[in-house]
């Protein structure tokens, strides 16, 4: 199976919530590190990759943020306009504004035309072999399978013309596992791990594309080792509290009922964890990248999920 | 499309209620019936209206919000427990204030329908079995309904209102895409949900309908479905689009765009696209007619937004956006609660002293312990190894709780409730569940 950052072009998804932007970012950044020519492309732009690189705004042109690192946002409108001139050689841009609203009532009714307009624009991207690798922070799991979807809607629905000629090219690239893979980002809790396994089902049946990792984001630490419970529930009675207390200057209470709740949390996370191994496909690796004990997002942060990602593809 | 009904139970008692200074029929579960289903709008006031319950009364909660209102709609970022959140609102209402509370969700999520014990919500609305209250221990004053919305059959029931005659009903419904704008359009979703909230509040069924919002893309797009839609069926654009399909006349302007088009999507293609339109375009009038009403019931002083998030800078910034989109659009943001927030005790100065002491000085600590503790302490490095793990997670968990109540202290749009719900210890798969979150955020 091709290692996660040899694929030419990679989908992250996941449930609105779970770090999907900042797991995409993160990976981006890491094949950057290593010296793949990298671009990472926001699906909807929202401005999350600004955010996590602290690079300013992105547009769909592209730019450099840093070294072999490329950061865009996807946005339809311009996808369109480059379509047809590369394709069709007319001189548009006079005539695109009205073209481009009309198309915005053709893509409202017809499912895949505003899709095939995000993948056929990266899919490009591979075909042109402008890159190393291609990120894509794509559309929350309720979406991305319309984007990735697309190209065969489009054949079911375009009988002749020149979209339906070039869904077969897109087809090839988003089908080869070698090339193009899917990764899914959750968090172990129950509604993203639901979203996960429901996911993974549909992409088999409705997608060419394989799901080539699961990424579990936010893994609580294990507090204790195999006995090291036990020792713990001792220094939770009463006298040995007093001895503690006196020992480290102040009511050793609180701190423990922390590591209570932490293995409470830790404990309700396993069992999410361990229904989502059970229902995904024993070949699909899994990588876990632990919580981070911090709530902001920025650079550093970004850099924190790299660095952990590279940990879990070399063990 | 309402169920068959016994009498009403109870009406919910609330001051606010009254206080509120409307006496239509409407305002009493007790009288209402079908036949009163017309809706009587109350324009809303200029004026920043409805920030009743909360200043100057003093005495702020969500029991007094609720009691003032007919709608709550539950909204922000996705993954913040807004199904669950909404699901226990309604629970305590229907418990505290009685009436007949319905909670409409989007959200097909199994556990739901069990926490609340049905098997299965569907479009219809069903009774939550009172057993089921009873065996969680509470006698409620009212009724409690779920519904869930159906969006594919939601929208062959707008057709059917809409369309003028059957064979168009029948037409629209084999339009190969008709299934893909009422499946797949992401707005449809959006819309179909205030239209069938619409559509359960002019029947006066209910005292309370409590809905949760779809996840959408962003999270304002809910707000703007109605009139977009409405726009999309009145748009010249549509109309110059259809033309030569109609006329079978090309006009100057358009020919560039059917000329392109024909080359790239093949001639077939947008015929298609013509007759979907063509045909939807026979239920114009009512569309933007129904469009506007849902957009005026949204506006409606019955009408509350409840906006649910964490403390997660992420969700929170989502929230926060929102709140001041609800602001713009003089709609009135009720009240905001923060899910899973970290418990207050992770906050304490003292604790960190001795956290840090533990974790610095763990060693002579646990020698101590192993001189006068029981057997069970007598290992020495595994105790120092324990308490310096405790310590170091104490003082981790710590960063979080800090950072959050920074970030609640930094809410930039401080609505006029905000509600903390800390976090539980274990996921909600019961009605005693919900209960138990919704005193927490009834309290």
């Amino acid at each position: 199976m091709t290692s996660l950052l040899d694929h030419r072009l990679l989908f992250v998804t996941g449930k609105g919530g779970v770090g999907k932007s900042t797991v995409a970012s993160a990976l981006a950044l890491l094949a950057s590190t290593q010296g793949k020519k990298t671009l990472v492309c926001e699906v909807e732009p929202k401005g999350d990759l600004s955010a996590l690189y602290e690079c300013g705004p992105t547009s769909f042109a592209g730019r450099e943020i840093a070294e072999h690192l490329w950061a865009m946002s996807m946005d339809t409108e311009a996808s369109l306009r480059e379509y047809l001139k590369i394709n069709l050689r007319v001189p548009v841009v006079g005539r695109i504004g009205p073209l481009a609203r009309a198309f915005d009532f053709v893509a409202t009714a017809a499912p895949g035309v505003r899709e095939i307009l995000v993948v056929g624009k990266l899919c490009w991207e591979v075909r042109e072999q402008n890159w190393d690798l291609i990120v894509v922070d794509a559309s929350a799991t309720g979406h991305v399978i319309g984007q990735l979807a697309a190209p065969q809607a489009i054949n079911s629905l375009v009988k002749v013309g020149l979209v339906r000629q070039q869904t077969d090219w897109m087809l090839d690239i988003l089908s080869d596992p070698a090339k193009t893979g899917l990764c899914v980002v959750t968090t172990p809790e129950e509604m993203p791990v639901n979203e996960t396994i429901e996911l993974a089902g549909r992409v088999g049946a409705e997608t060419t594309v394989s799901l080539s990792t699961v990424i579990v984001n936010r893994v609580l630490p294990e507090l204790f080792g195999a006995n090291e419970e036990a020792m713990f529930e001792a220094l939770c009675a009463e006298e040995v509290a007093r001895t503690l207390a006196v020992e480290s200057g102040g009511d050793v209470g609180l701190i423990f009922e922390g590591a209570h709740l932490a293995v409470t949390m830790r404990r309700t996370q396993a069992a999410h964890l361990d229904r989502l191994r059970k229902h995904i496909d024993a070949a699909v690796p899994f990588l876990f990248l632990p919580y981070l004990f911090t709530r902001v997002h920025g650079l550093r942060t970004t850099r924190k999920v790299a660095r952990a990602i590279d940990e879990e593809l070399g063990s | 499309m309402t169920p068959e009904i016994p009498e009403p139970p109870e009406t919910r008692r609330s001051p606010a209620r009254r206080g509120d200074g409307r006496s239509s029929g409407r305002s009493s579960g007790r009288n209402r019936s079908q036949k009163d289903a017309k809706p009587d709008w109350t324009p809303r006031e200029q004026s920043r209206p409805g920030r009743v319950p909360a200043r100057g009364g003093g005495e702020a909660s969500l029991d007094t919000l609720v009691g003032a209102k007919e709608i709550v709609v539950a909204c922000g970022p996705g993954g913040v427990g807004k199904t669950t959140t909404a699901a226990a609102l309604a629970a305590m209402t229907a418990i505290e204030q009685g009436g007949r509370i319905l909670v409409l969700t989007i959200d097909p999520a199994r556990r739901l329908a069990d926490a609340l014990g049905l098997d299965g919500i569907g479009n219809q609305e069903r009774r939550v079995p009172p057993e089921r209250f009873s065996q969680a221990g509470v006698k409620p004053r009212g009724e409690l309904w779920a519904a869930m919305l159906d969006t594919a059959k939601s929208w062959d029931d707008l057709v059917r209102r809409h369309a003028p005659d059957p064979e168009t009903v029948a037409q629209i419904l084999a339009n190969p895409l008709y299934r893909n704008i009422s499946g797949r359009f992401v707005q449809s979703h959006d819309y179909i949900a205030m239209e069938r909230l619409f559509e359960i509040h002019a029947s006066g069924t209910y005292d309370l309908i409590v809905v949760d919002t779809p996840p959408t893309r962003n999270a304002i797009d809910f707000l703007e479905a109605p009139q977009r839609m409405a726009d999309f069926f009145s748009s010249r654009l549509l109309r110059w689009l259809i033309a030569p399909y109609r006329s079978r006349l090309v006009t100057f302007a358009s020919r560039p765009f059917y000329q392109i088009a024909d080359r790239v999507l093949g001639t077939q293609f947008l015929s298609d696209v013509a007759e979907f339109f063509i045909l939807f375009q026979t239920m114009y009038a009512g569309f933007v007619e129904r469009a506007q009403a849902v957009g005026r019931l949204l506006r409606d002083r019955r009408t509350t937004f409840l906006v649910v998030a964490t403390l997660e800078s992420a969700p929170l910034r989502e929230a926060e956006f929102f709140a001041s989109a609800l602001d713009e659009r003089h709609l009135h943001l009720g009240a905001m609660v923060l899910n899973k927030v970290l418990p207050d005790y992770l906050r304490d100065r003292s604790a960190t002293r001795v956290a840090e002491h533990l974790r610095e000085s763990a060693e002579e600590v646990a020698e101590k312990v192993a001189a006068t503790g029981p057997p069970a302490l007598g290992d020495r490095e595994a105790v120092a190894r324990v308490l310096r793990r405790v310590a170091s997670s104490f003082l981790d968990f710590q960063t979080v709780a800090r950072h959050e109540s920074e970030q609640r202290k930094e809410l930039a749009t401080s609505p006029d409730l905000l509600v903390a719900v800390p976090y539980f210890d274990s996921d909600i798969y019961d009605l005693e569940g919900l209960i138990r979150l919704g005193r927490q955020l009834w309290a």
